[in-house]
């Protein structure tokens, strides 16, 4: 087992994959890069998405999730990169703090079943692990414990990869895409799917999933309603659903019971950051995901962050783009050919009404590129509503945005020169406000 | 299968009334159709000529791309993941799924290999969507 | 003809087998569900209580000292997880001093060492998370918490190893007084014993009834609990408990002995023995009552939420013994908390009951000891490095949240008594116990199950019975045969092993 590399990689899914890709056309040599995966094939969570859609941005063709990995796989298999599979990382620190290195090393300790527990030293670790979906715990839904409730992740993939079916009856909670992707397949491999159910009074999930996945098949969707009962204490037997009210309580009266032998929940998915925590990684408590600059490092020097464990993506064209620039700036850093003007102060970039988190969330001028896309989701649906960026209280651009939902990602792109253009600038705020009215 | 459908018959002409969510793009115009009698077509609610595209489509010959798996002999996964090559008339979505559902490939099969051609008379084949190795334990 | 038979598998039950083992004694128990802690055990506080509550004199009070002593030591004899980490009792009103100081009087009657009272401000410097509302209180440090699984497996392997038969997934439906002694009819056929010990938790007075005219009735009294992730693990270090408020007995905050944060438990007298489920208004109740005594209950870390069912008998009280009608025939009744605690006395007690029925030589073989199934979680690096020397399956994750390897998961299918379903290994290695409350490993976990009981993925269960994972169609009809890996005839229910292996 090699214990040392310039980067290590944790995750082999589109997020990781793009950046070994990335970091090694930007001049690291093949070898000294290494991707640690826990599945036992390269490709993360695409692998069990076998529905189409991915892609359009990046390759203009319309690719299912298995597809769509495989040319991210070949990249890096025909680059030599090497990767370990069915290898869990375990830990990450950053080591000699108080010396010269000041937190340089970095110490990946990982374990598989040929090489053991071991540990491989980096000078940059590139998070890379994406996210996980949130349990029905964290949900608190009262009720029995049976067997018959799935994350659609889980379900998702025992039906994709195993070829089984949870269950012949199901009720969705929760209209996120995964959610809705599996209405539509449970259905067609033969079950019922009674209704999803979503909490929010819009759906968490792409347009185009609800017409194609629900609408096609005379499923319905039932906003601002939640799952306030599970029943059956050993196998589901049905839940009982309710409507909630603005406060997202549940209207007593509301109640109704619709028998299922299988509860799926699709409620949102949360970036997986333990070993970030560990590391000593600060993390913003809106998205569950490490605070960045716009080079895509974390607080800890060396260790940068991309796809779904920064913050979860409605797209994969977006994580590979975002995973690329990581690879890019790591790339630079292991290098030393980063511009590394003189340390320019960082400036802020604030959520302002309307808009939940931004990443980045700090920008260094003489780090920057000609051009940074600043991405973010806004926190309710909008219509005719415009997209206000202020340098500390001047308001310097506005664009309308017929609509915006909180299940699509927005961004907006910062050009280097307008920055220039305030020396003193110590903090940019993106907000949501009343569209400009047309001109005359 | 489809969208909301209402039937409106009036005394001079026949003509059915649809309403549908375009997803061309993340606005998601609600189209209204109206067919008329004669087989034409009104159009309203889009706000651009891709809503008109996608609202005749959807009422004269909606189609799907299908994406399923098939069962896998002594593949390093016990079923492998496949599409339609193109998209298929929504109509034929359950005889595709059907013919999907008896299939059987042996391992190893690679993206683009046909797992059956022609599927439910559509001239559309079925393809393979990912490289699954044999598995020598098996 | 067996000489004791005991009904029900949860931790008295297995802690009468266990002291029984030590003897000549042909011996069995006979549960309905498919695995041992499933009833009452799984789903309750995992106190282990220092023994100021119980009525000085009663039987629960000796027992509660006895087994609350025993504790410790039994933890390390047969290695499941135990820690003395204190329990504190809150008072919140100052016209509520008297109620703490009765507290403390019963508690040194009862032989309750170390009790002191606390004042504000040592109290709130022991507990920086202790609410402001907290006036004093009554501290004893002789309180602890245990993994009520971690204590009920290993009593039960470690009777299964000393000669103790086990009969799975058979439910007693019927109960009679023969000549020589009793005949249960089950749903694996009859069993004859001389003795019977009837464990069986809320359901003991269904066959109490059946036997003697002394009719005794348990109400399930059902606990909500709530779960918290290990990062409120240290949101107090003690065990905290109320003094009942005008809000109603209190509810307790507690670590567990694997670092998550414990809140409950509601009080809730119900008809339906099966009654396991948690209500809207329970959990929120409860989280409140939860804020009386610490600050900022962590809600959002909730990561699940659950319901046992305690049984308490009418009386009030533990009926251990045999009813004046039916020699013989030894109730282990009523055992509400501090049950758990009492669980080790209880199978002294019970044992002694059964010798002077069935008078029994030791065994001179006797195998006191147990080694539980080692933990990469808990392993140094050392260890970690010599377990995958051993078994590379060590260094295969298969639960993230909680690092529970391939390894861990085979001990726990194939140790004596081995887990056939998920919440078996959940309940012996932890896999799935995480924050993501088993959404990641419970595939792979159902799979290595699958292959090592020689199964179909369609017959792995949650907790068998009725509860597979996997009941539609899918690609692969054939294999879904609806039954569990028991009815499939994959493993046995009957659980018998010849004495030595461990």
């Amino acid at each position: 087992m090699k214990k040392k590399a310039e980067i290590v990689i944790v995750g082999g899914g589109p997020a990781g994959l793009a950046a070994a890709a990335a970091a090694e056309e930007a001049g690291v040599k093949s070898e000294d890069i290494l991707i640690i995966e826990r599945d036992g094939e390269l490709g993360g969570i695409l692998n069990q998405c076998i529905h189409n859609g991915f892609g359009l941005h990046t390759f203009k063709e319309e690719l299912t999730g298995p597809e769509y990995a495989e040319r991210y796989a070949e990249k890096v298999r025909q680059a030599g990169i090497p990767y370990l599979l069915q290898t869990m990382a375990v830990d990450i620190r950053a080591e000699g703090r108080d010396g010269n290195d000041a937190g340089k090393i970095k110490y990946v300790t990982a374990m598989n079943k040929n090489d053991g527990l071991f540990t491989v030293e980096a000078q940059a670790v590139i998070l890379a692990m994406g996210c996980r979906e949130r349990p029905r715990g964290a949900l608190n839904i009262p009720g029995y414990r049976p067997a018959g409730i799935y994350s659609a992740g889980t379900a998702q993939r025992y039906v994709n990869i195993e070829g089984r079916m949870p269950g012949k009856e199901a009720v969705i909670l929760g209209s996120g895409d995964i959610g809705l992707i599996m209405a539509r397949r449970m259905t067609l491999e033969g079950a019922k799917v009674k209704l999803v159910a979503e909490l929010m009074p819009y759906s968490g999930g792409l347009k185009r999933n609800i017409v194609q996945c629900l609408d096609d098949y005379g499923i319905p969707l039932k906003l601002s309603h939640t799952v306030v009962g599970i029943h059956g204490k050993e196998r589901v037997e049905g839940v009982t659903i309710a409507e909630v009210d603005g406060n997202r309580k549940p209207i007593a009266g509301t109640e109704e019971y619709i028998s299922c032998d299988t509860l799926l929940l699709s409620c949102g998915l949360l970036p997986e950051n333990e070993l970030s925590a560990g590391l000593g990684v600060a993390l913003n408590p809106v998205t569950s995901g490490p605070v960045v600059n716009e080079s895509l490092e974390t607080n800890v020097e060396g260790v940068f962050a991309c796809g779904n464990v920064l913050h979860v993506h409605d797209l994969v064209d977006y994580v590979s783009e975002e995973a690329g620039n990581a690879g890019r700036n790591a790339a630079e850093y292991v290098l030393g050919t980063g511009k590394r003007e003189a340390a320019s102060a960082a400036i802020g970039i604030r959520p302002g009404p309307g808009v939940r988190y931004t990443v980045p969330s700090l920008l260094r001028l003489g780090h920057m590129q000609e051009e940074q896309v600043i991405r973010f989701r806004v926190s309710d649906v909008y219509r005719d509503a415009a997209l206000a960026v202020y340098f500390d209280d001047i308001p310097v651009m506005k664009v309308n945005k017929k609509v915006m939902a909180p299940g699509e990602m927005e961004q907006i792109k910062l050009k280097k020169r307008k920055l220039e253009e305030y020396p003193e600038l110590e903090q940019i705020r993106i907000a949501v406000e009343r569209a400009v009215p047309p001109k005359a | 299968m489809g969208g909301m459908e209402t039937e409106n018959r009036n005394e001079v002409n026949e003509s059915r009334k649809r309403e549908l969510v375009c997803i061309r793009c993340p606005i998601g115009c609600m189209i209204t159709v109206t067919q008329q009698g004669d087989g034409t077509l009104g159009i309203t609610g889009n706000s651009c000529g891709r809503g008109a595209e996608y609202a005749e489509k959807e009422l004269t010959n909606p189609t799907r791309i299908v994406t399923s798996t098939i069962r896998l002999r002594n593949g390093k996964q016990a079923v492998v993941p496949v599409k339609t090559a193109a998209d298929i008339p929504k109509g034929k979505i359950a005889e595709c799924m059907d013919a999907i559902r008896d299939a059987e490939l042996e391992a190893p099969v690679r993206i683009g290999d046909v797992a059956l051609a022609d599927v439910a008379g559509t001239g559309v084949d079925i393809v393979v969507t990912k490289n699954v190795e044999a598995d020598m334990g098996a | 003809m067996y000489d004791v038979i005991i009904v029900g598998a949860g931790v008295s039950g297995c802690a009468v087998a266990r002291e029984l083992s030590r003897y000549h004694m042909k011996t069995a128990v006979l549960e309905r569900a498919s695995d041992v802690c499933e009833g009452t055990s799984k789903a309750n506080s995992g106190i282990v209580h220092a023994g100021y509550d119980a009525e000085p004199g009663t039987v629960k009070a000796l027992l509660n000292i006895r087994g609350s002593r025993r504790m410790e030591e039994l933890s390390e004899e047969l290695d499941f997880p135990y820690k003395k980490n204190g329990s504190l009792v809150l008072c919140f009103e100052e016209s509520d001093r008297g109620k703490l100081q009765e507290l403390l009087e019963r508690g040194k009657k009862n032989g309750v060492e170390q009790l002191r009272i606390l004042e504000r401000e040592e109290l709130a410097r022991m507990e920086p998370n202790i609410s402001e509302h907290a006036a004093a209180a009554l501290y004893a440090p002789t309180g602890g918490i245990v993994c009520p699984f971690g204590l009920t497996i290993a009593l039960a392997e470690n009777a299964f190893v000393n000669g103790v038969e086990f009969y799975l997934d058979t439910e007693v439906r019927k109960a009679e007084k023969t000549g020589a002694g009793y005949r249960l009819e089950t749903s694996r056929g009859i069993f004859e014993s001389r003795t019977v010990v009837n464990a069986a938790g809320v359901y003991a007075d269904v066959f109490h009834n059946m036997v003697s005219s002394r009719k005794i009735h348990i109400t399930p009294r059902k606990g909500e609990y709530c779960l918290f992730d290990k990062a409120a693990g240290d949101w107090v270090r003690h065990t905290v408990f109320q003094l009942p408020t005008k809000y109603g007995k209190g509810v307790l905050v507690t670590p567990t002995v694997h670092g998550n944060l414990l809140m409950g438990p509601t009080a809730e007298d119900i008809e339906d023995k099966e009654g396991v489920y948690t209500t809207g208004e329970g959990l929120a109740g409860l989280l409140e009552r939860g804020a009386l005594s610490v600050r900022d209950v962590p809600a959002g870390k909730v990561i699940t939420s659950f319901a046992g069912l305690r049984a308490h008998e009418d009386g009030g009280d533990f009926i251990i013994g045999e009813p004046e009608d039916a020699a013989g025939f030894i109730d282990v009744a009523g055992i509400e908390s501090p049950g758990l605690t009492c669980a080790p006395a209880i199978g002294e007690y019970v044992a002694d009951l059964v010798r002077k029925r069935i008078p029994a030589q030791e065994k001179a073989d006797f195998i006191a000891g147990r080694k539980g199934i080692p933990s990469m979680a808990l392993a140094d690096e050392e260890r970690r490095q010599e377990l995958i020397r051993k078994n590379p399956a060590y260094a295969n994750v298969v639960c993230r949240c909680e690092l529970v390897t391939e390894g861990e998961i085979l001990d726990a299918i194939h140790r004596p008594l081995g887990a056939t379903t998920l919440d078996g290994v959940k309940r012996r290695v932890r896999a799935g116990m995480g924050r993501c409350q088993s959404g990641f490993c419970a595939p792979k976990t159902a799979e290595i199950l699958a292959r090592e009981l020689a199964a179909d993925l369609g017959e792995i269960s949650k907790a068998g019975g009725k509860s597979l994972l996997l009941t539609g169609c899918g690609k692969f009809p054939h294999a879904n045969s609806g039954k569990t890996v028991r009815e499939a005839g994959h493993i046995d229910g009957h659980i018998r092993q010849e004495r030595g292996e461990a």
